[in-house]
């Protein structure tokens, strides 16, 4: 296992990267990227096999597949950060002609994007075919898929949990970011979807739940329980608690930095927060 | 003047089941997914065979979309199986991020298309569904006319690298095509050659574009008789030679004039050889319940109104 200082220190430029992104264009998307920092640390530096040459097919590897991409800020950094395409590249965010669209798109044949995301609520769907595929193929690797907590009001995901416990695809990690927020308000207030455990449980699938989804320690934890839970006959959830906009403080917990960038003063006081640490890109 | 003639009527979605279930034989990463009507799309013989490579899931088109675009990651050939509206306008998003935006190999197998679903009504009989799919960047369009044809493309697409739509039919209509064709995707077929009008025809308009052709010889007119089975990438060029020289054009389809063959055909022209055009098409309505036959004849759909057409067409020249 990775030194955990190491592993926060990796999280601080991540978050250091999201902010950089998305004032640089003045558009893009810091509160959900920041509160699924330690969430995607943890998957590509401490959980998941993969290869960073890429692959599209990925035999033999775990693959991931970001449903809700509008957090594309914090995959794209945790991906170049991973050896998938030059960091430098992320200074390319949202302009034209790059590689790193405003959502993830496999389009520009950007190394590490398996599928588009954006439009909310399709990326369980794709992630239950590749996990067939992978039994087809008899690769024991696991599929590991993110989601939005607001993002399960999109129909379609219920459709894929459905379809995922009744048939028991057990080789599928499913986490829910579940940071309570959405564009026009908490979730509760928006359309609240009761409890989100007792409905994946009614519908086939083994849920876990991460309280501190902030914590890198606590998620490695959990990402690590949810792979023994796997290979028993039922889809794995995992529903891991976030603070949108962690770790930069005028961000957190409110949905109002959703879809909004930080100015001049604000990038400076989110990058004195968290200090340089791997290098600026 | 070619005669066509045929000794059976089958169903183009039954081609469609006998190419799938060929493929199940013959290519080990073609799979099929199903929304709940296996029955309907011929579908029995591919899984009986290959259960393994059969995902039922459910009445619930949105994931069968989603879930067959992530099948090909793993190197599988995915054919969705449902009716074309379902296929289509239900889960437009999932085919427009998932699979085209996304360049999957998945192939969108489409039947109960137009009209001739019949007494279902207009519920289920899509007549927006090419225009939909045409409008998708990097999406192949086809639309064969009968049995064989059908088959042909069925297995045809599997060596095709990227998402199709394939469109097909419930109506038993002459087999008239060869059994042993090789299936050209993107390659008009010449039906018969003539030089007072060019009528291209899509579907189940083939057969009756062959008798509208019979019936102008005896009026005295030529007609050149055009089967397009690929809307999208067009036959451009077939298109150009034959209206250059015909002068004129009649375009017959099972679908929307707007959005549909027509409307391509027209493009092309009006960029290269700008000529009068008639559009057997329904004409911006929905259908209704009704049997095949009374519902074409109702829409205009037939032979007769494409020998009106072309008899209006040459006028206009």
């Amino acid at each position: 296992m990775a030194n955990i200082e190491e592993l926060k220190s990796f999280a601080t430029q991540v978050r250091r990267d999201i902010v950089r992104q998305v004032h640089k264009v003045n558009s893009g998307h810091p509160g959900g990227s920041l509160g699924c920092t330690e969430f995607l640390v943890a998957l590509y530096q401490e959980i998941m096999d993969h290869d960073p040459s890429f692959n599209m097919d990925g035999i033999g590897e775990d693959i991931f597949f970001l449903s809700n991409g509008h957090i594309s800020p914090v995959f794209y950094s945790v991906l170049a950060r991973s050896g998938y395409f030059p960091v430098e590249e992320l200074g390319t965010f949202r302009m034209i002609n790059s590689r790193l669209q405003g959502h993830p798109t496999t389009h520009e044949g950007l190394p590490g994007v398996r599928i588009a995301s954006g439009s909310l609520g399709q990326g369980m769907s794709v992630a239950l075919g590749a996990a067939q595929a992978k039994k087809l193929n008899k690769d024991h690797k696991l599929v590991f898929t993110l989601h939005g907590d607001g993002e399960l009001q999109e129909g379609q995901n219920w459709e894929a949990i459905m379809y995922a416990g009744a048939n028991g695809v057990d080789n599928i990690i499913s986490t829910v970011d579940v940071n309570g927020q959405q564009i026009d308000g908490s979730t509760d207030t928006v359309l609240n979807m009761g409890d989100l455990k007792a409905k994946f449980e009614a519908f086939g699938w083994d849920v876990l739940k991460v309280a501190e989804g902030n914590d890198i320690e606590k998620v490695i934890e959990g990402l690590k329980e949810a792979k023994q839970h796997t290979g028993k006959g039922k889809p794995v959830c995992v529903l891991l608690t976030t603070v949108m906009g962690n770790g930069v403080d005028f961000m957190m917990g409110t949905h109002e930095w959703h879809g909004k960038a930080p100015n001049d003063e604000q990038l400076e006081s989110a990058l004195a927060q968290n200090p340089e640490t791997l290098g600026d890109y | 003047m070619k005669k066509y003639t045929y000794t059976e009527k089958q169903d183009t979605r039954s081609g469609f089941g006998a190419g799938l279930a060929e493929l199940g034989k013959t290519n080990e990463k073609v799979v099929a997914l199903c929304a709940d009507l296996t029955p309907s799309l011929k579908m029995a013989d591919f899984i009986e065979a290959n259960p393994e490579r059969f995902f039922q899931t459910g009445i619930a088109e949105a994931n069968m979309m989603g879930m067959a675009a992530g099948l090909t990651i793993g190197g599988y050939i995915p054919y969705t199986g449902t009716f074309a509206n379902f296929s289509t306008g239900r889960v437009y998003d999932q085919i427009r991020q998932s699979i085209a935006y996304s360049g999957k190999n998945v192939k969108i197998c489409a039947s109960h298309a137009g009209l001739t679903l019949g007494e279902d009504g207009a519920t289920h009989q899509i007549l927006e569904d090419i225009g939909l799919m045409k409008m998708l960047p990097g999406m192949t369009v086809i639309n064969p006319c009968d049995y064989n044809q059908t088959k042909a493309a069925t297995i045809a697409i599997a060596e095709h690298e990227g998402p199709v739509y394939l469109r097909f039919g419930r109506p038993k209509v002459p087999i008239f095509t060869p059994a042993d064709q090789k299936f050209e995707i993107g390659k008009a077929i010449m039906l018969n050659e003539g030089t007072d009008v060019t009528i291209i025809a899509t579907g189940h308009l083939v057969w009756e574009a062959i008798k509208a052709g019979e019936a102008l010889e005896e009026k005295g007119i030529s007609a050149e008789i055009i089967n397009i089975h690929t809307i999208k990438p067009l036959d451009e060029e077939a298109i150009i030679k034959s209206v250059k020289k015909t002068g004129c054009v009649v375009s017959a389809e099972e679908h929307n004039f707007l959005g549909g063959l027509g409307e391509s055909v027209a493009r092309t022209l009006a960029e290269h050889h700008p000529a009068p055009q008639e559009f057997v098409a329904t004409k911006d309505t929905f259908g209704e319940s009704g049997t095949p036959e009374q519902l074409m004849d109702k829409y205009g759909l037939n032979a007769e109104a494409i020998v009106a057409a072309s008899e209006k067409v040459i006028k206009r020249k």
